[in-house]
């Protein structure tokens, strides 16, 4: 196949070695890598076992080899959130110590908490809420005055620590029976207190044809809770249907699925994911959107 | 002393035997780490194999492509765990096949949502996410809600993953449709599946079918829930 020219022959063409590798009487041209080339190629592999030996990287059999600098990114992470803990560590033991209602006078402490809380809404609360806390339907509106269980400093932040229905044992529970559903109430009763509910909020209804007769029904089964007047109750969570803002919509057939099968919306615990100052923080954020008491 | 390169190229079988040795190397270098992939999995409380809802769910996740937008992993990184909560464990994902760890996020980390909105938060978001989140990207799944489960297909997954080392109880394999069914149904009696599948979330099935929907809804509340990283037990975590 070939014979070696110790002499290094050239090739008259391009004046270069051949490497005396001769196929069919084609000769191959001696053209080393550039030298370039074949250095960057050792250095990366003297990086590569440098490398090797500082940081974390061949596996024994039970565990691996640690790296002579010890490193750990789980170890760095861990660092750099105690050290993010310690830096907010005064504002936030300030924010737990000073009771909400009094945050406010303290301009610099409120300007944190309501930037801690712009961001804990936005990650944590505005996917149901909305971005201003405008509501969606079954979400309540944070932003207006119609709450449900209060819009209090200390009424917001227990809804947030324990959610609503989400389960916790101080979790804010109501309960609308399913008035339909469970056979509580007839079809035509429903159409009727559906249409006195409607007087409440909406000129002109008490033209509808059940108002009348619904108005017997509501006082029976309903005022309880709601109260006479359609005004509500916090205490135990029942929405004010006398308002213009209905947490499930206020149109008749909004009103009338809500009786018959009423939907229950759950809110979750939040103190399991944020910690106190945080949720104290959203607590005034929420307060802050326009509907605080 | 080295062979020349002529006499490997005019011998064979010496060519063949240098080949299978030079492959080998890389092929060795590639299959030891896998073999002693148990050590890189720490020991934390909690981890259980997914009940038949979730592992329903878990299948539709990956066949809509969820992971090509989502990832699952929250990277030991500063900003992340600020944001997501704690970083992600190998453990927590030992019981997936294939891990759903991904590495885009068109939309957000999802490995701890568990928990974090309502169920029906997730069904409406799931029907129109727009409609919850107005500024979203995510297209519509609405269609889950008319498709069904079928119980005996999840039975036959549960126990291929059984038979390739997940660890489900004979209990267990014996009771998806009953779990299967519980699950979906809000208002089914819970205690025979949180005695077999802790932290298990019951969704708003209605309780005459099981929608892919329920499944994938289940699916969701579960992630990054099963691990109490309050539990000191957990706090040191070997690796």
């Amino acid at each position: 196949m070939s014979e070696h020219n110790a002499a290094g022959e050239k090739d008259s063409v391009t004046g270069r070695h051949t490497t005396g590798h001769e196929w069919d009487g084609l000769k191959e041209l001696n053209t080393p890598l550039p030298k370039w080339w074949f250095w960057t190629f050792v250095a990366t592999v003297v990086w590569g076992i440098g490398y090797a030996i500082a940081y974390p990287s061949v596996p024994w059999i039970n565990t691996y080899f640690p790296g002579v600098l010890g490193y750990s990114q789980r170890n760095v992470v861990t660092a750099e959130v105690k050290a993010l803990e310690a830096q907010r560590a005064g504002v936030m033991q300030k924010l737990k110590a000073v009771p909400l209602e009094e945050v406010k006078k303290d301009e610099a402490l409120y300007a944190v908490a309501m930037t801690a809380g712009r961001v804990t809404f936005a990650e944590n609360c505005r996917a149901c809420h909305g971005a201003g806390g405008e509501g969606r339907p079954g979400y309540p509106a944070l932003a207006g005055d119609a709450w449900i269980w209060g819009g209090k400093l200390a009424d917001i932040q227990q809804s947030i620590v324990y959610g609503i229905r989400s389960g916790h044992p101080e979790a804010r529970v109501s309960q609308m029976p399913k008035f339909g559903v469970d056979g509580i109430l007839k079809a035509e009763e429903i159409d009727q207190v559906s249409d006195y509910v409607m007087t409440f909020y909406k000129p002109g209804a008490a033209a509808l044809p059940g108002a009348a007769k619904g108005q017997t029904v509501y006082a029976e089964n309903c005022a309880v809770c709601h109260g006479d007047k359609g005004e509500g109750k916090r205490d135990l969570g029942a929405p004010a249907l006398s308002s213009s803002v209905h947490l499930y919509g206020d149109t008749r057939a909004a009103v009338r699925a809500q009786i018959a099968n009423p939907k229950q919306g759950v809110m979750p615990a939040w103190n399991a994911r944020l910690d106190e100052a945080t949720i104290r923080a959203v607590t005034l954020y929420v307060h802050g959107l326009g509907g605080g008491e | 002393m080295f062979i020349k390169h002529e006499t490997i190229e005019k011998n064979a079988v010496l060519l063949a035997v240098l080949t299978t040795l030079t492959i080998a190397i890389g092929g060795i270098v590639e299959l030891v780490p896998l073999f002693t992939i148990e050590t890189t999995v720490e020991k934390v409380e909690g981890v259980r194999p997914y009940s038949p809802l979730e592992l329903a769910g878990r299948d539709i996740y990956v066949r809509e492509g969820c992971y090509t937008c989502h990832s699952q992993q929250i990277r030991a990184l500063k900003d992340e765990v600020e944001r997501y909560g704690h970083y992600s464990l190998a453990a927590e994902s030992m019981h997936d096949r294939p891990f759903q760890w991904g590495s885009k996020r068109n939309g957000p980390d999802l490995a701890r949502v568990g928990g974090k909105f309502s169920n029906d938060w997730h069904y409406a978001h799931l029907t129109n996410p727009q409609s919850m989140v107005p500024e979203s990207l995510m297209p519509r799944y609405a269609f889950l809600a008319n498709r069904e489960v079928d119980p005996a297909r999840v039975a036959r997954h549960l126990r291929a993953n059984k038979t390739v080392g997940t660890p489900y109880t004979e209990e267990q394999v014996a009771n998806v449709a009953a779990d299967l069914a519980a699950q979906a149904d809000v208002n089914a009696e819970p205690d025979a599946l949180a005695k077999r599948y802790p932290k298990a979330v019951q969704v708003q099935g209605d309780g005459r079918r099981v929608t892919e929907m329920d499944a994938l809804v289940a699916y969701l509340q579960v992630l990054g829930t099963m691990v109490d990283f309050t539990n000191p037990a957990n706090e040191k975590l070997q690796q």
